[in-house]
């Protein structure tokens, strides 16, 4: 056997030669990488990995979070009490749009009753703590403290006090895995609330987003806010998502190069309400002949 | 076995519970919340090297393949990333280990760095290749400074061999 390291004669028992092992270990990293990012199927291992390595990282989280608490509690009452004081002053400057809000909401309720449309969903959800970031530097996700304990399935939309934070994309049994829209791949499907057209908007990582498929001599606007326009059946209509920063026109292009920063403060610390999942809409109608694709939502490539 | 062949020095032999130890303990500081700064070197790639280079029939890509698969689980990556660097870094480890521990610390660390580079990039190249975005090249200084904490890495987990170097009347050794 002509060993990798300066073997000794097989005296002694060794187990396997070190360059079997190696390539039986290569062999199932390989598989494991690819099943994991192809076939999404091994949510169970990881599941049942993340039982062990979850108390380590509760443990390693607690230096942190005690010195925060221990700032919290050095901040001082004066800091309370003003920002008890604006927080007052805000809830009175809201409340007379609160208050007809609700007037509203009965209205519309009554008026959708009388046209015969279907009712508004309204939105439901748990407060969930964040964590921490992940550490995985190649996607943008967070952690949140509730998980499939507390009824939290992958697929439901998170947001915070501004707007849309991302989507539950993986739950463990006391955790789950938030990604965020700025993640490169994840897409929102949003409307432009000025003027009410609807396009998809894309993460570039970064903390930046890019809103696609606008033609070049649309009407749209830098400061433009663009709101879930609810189409895909996951996010509710109506939540800000993003704000238009900067828009590129070239002629040799079809669409507009829109790029657009984040509503909610996606990359900061905090907490995240994650909204219940929404009703399940009715099935899409069968495709006439001729006329393929083009439903509003865009199906991601490989995730069919 | 001595912390250089070079060196006259008689360390005691390694315990394996030590060993675990230090693997274990490798794990929590790579999960503390430092994913925000530049530069973090990972802690288990740097132990796991260490022990693959000094102890090679203790630790090997056993090791290497779970604590891989745990850091995989925690750090939200894809499964196998890890697992993958860190199987190979054993076994270059392993291999190089008879080499590298005739060179005094300052030239074993160089000697460490195009290894700790290889896992780095390894993952870099997995992640790449399945279409996640670019981190920035501050993904690749770690194993810079990790090149820089060989030479306390190796006082610090060599600490329990070492003996006392005053002589006690009452002790054979």
């Amino acid at each position: 056997m002509a060993g990798t390291d300066h073997a000794p004669p097989p005296f002694f028992k060794r187990g396997p030669a070190p360059l079997a092992l190696l390539t039986f270990y290569v062999a199932i990293s390989l598989a494991l990488f690819v099943v994991d990012l192809r076939l999404k199927s091994l949510d169970l291992l990881r599941q049942s990995i993340a039982l062990v390595t979850d108390p380590i990282q509760r443990i390693a989280q607690t230096p942190g979070s005690l010195v925060d608490n221990a700032l919290g509690y050095l901040r001082g009452l004066d800091d309370l009490l003003e920002e008890n004081t604006g927080l007052k002053q805000t809830q009175l400057q809201t409340a007379p749009n609160l208050q007809r809000l609700e007037h509203l909401e009965k209205e519309n309720e009554r008026l959708r009753k009388l046209l015969a449309v279907k009712e508004r969903e309204k939105a439901k959800g748990e407060v969930a703590q964040i964590m921490y970031t992940a550490r995985d530097p190649f996607s943008h996700k967070i952690i949140v403290d509730k998980g499939q304990q507390s009824g939290i399935v992958a697929g439901q939309p998170a947001i915070d006090e501004s707007g849309v934070v991302g989507q539950v994309t993986r739950t463990f049994p006391f955790s789950s895995e938030i990604t965020l829209i700025t993640d490169k791949d994840q897409t929102v499907p949003v409307q432009v609330v000025r003027t009410g057209q609807r396009s998809v908007v894309f993460g570039l990582g970064k903390g930046r987003l890019e809103l696609r498929y606008i033609p070049a001599n649309a009407d749209i606007q830098e400061g433009d806010l663009l709101v879930t326009s609810g189409l895909d059946g996951i996010y509710l209509p109506g939540f800000p998502v993003a704000r238009v920063v900067s828009i590129e026109r070239e002629h040799s292009y079809a669409f507009a190069r829109i790029l657009c920063a984040p509503v909610a403060a996606v990359e900061n610390f905090g907490e995240v309400l994650v909204l219940s999942p929404r009703q399940p809409q009715a099935p899409r109608p069968p495709d006439a002949t001729g006329r393929s694709g083009n439903t509003g939502t865009p199906v991601k490539a490989g995730a069919n | 076995m001595q912390p250089t062949f070079s060196s006259s020095r008689i360390l005691l032999p390694v315990r394996p519970w030590f060993i675990a130890f230090s693997l274990l303990t490798a794990l929590l500081l790579n999960f503390l919340p430092t994913a925000q700064w530049p530069g973090i070197p990972d802690w288990v790639a740097l132990v796991l090297c260490f022990w693959s280079i000094r102890e090679p029939r203790r630790v090997g890509m056993g090791w290497a393949f779970v604590l891989g698969l745990m850091m995989d689980v925690a750090d939200g990556a894809a499964l196998g990333q890890h697992c993958l660097a860190y199987v190979l870094l054993a076994y270059i480890a392993a291999s190089q280990s008879r080499r590298i521990l005739w060179f005094p610390l300052a030239q074993q660390a160089l000697q460490v760095l195009p290894m700790l580079l290889a896992s780095q990039f390894i993952q870099l190249a997995m992640r790449m290749l399945a279409g996640a975005d670019f981190p920035g090249w501050g993904f690749l200084i770690g194993p810079l400074i990790a090149t820089f904490l060989w030479i306390p890495a190796t006082f610090l987990l060599l600490l329990p061999q070492y003996q006392p170097v005053e002589r006690d009347e009452n002790r054979p050794l």
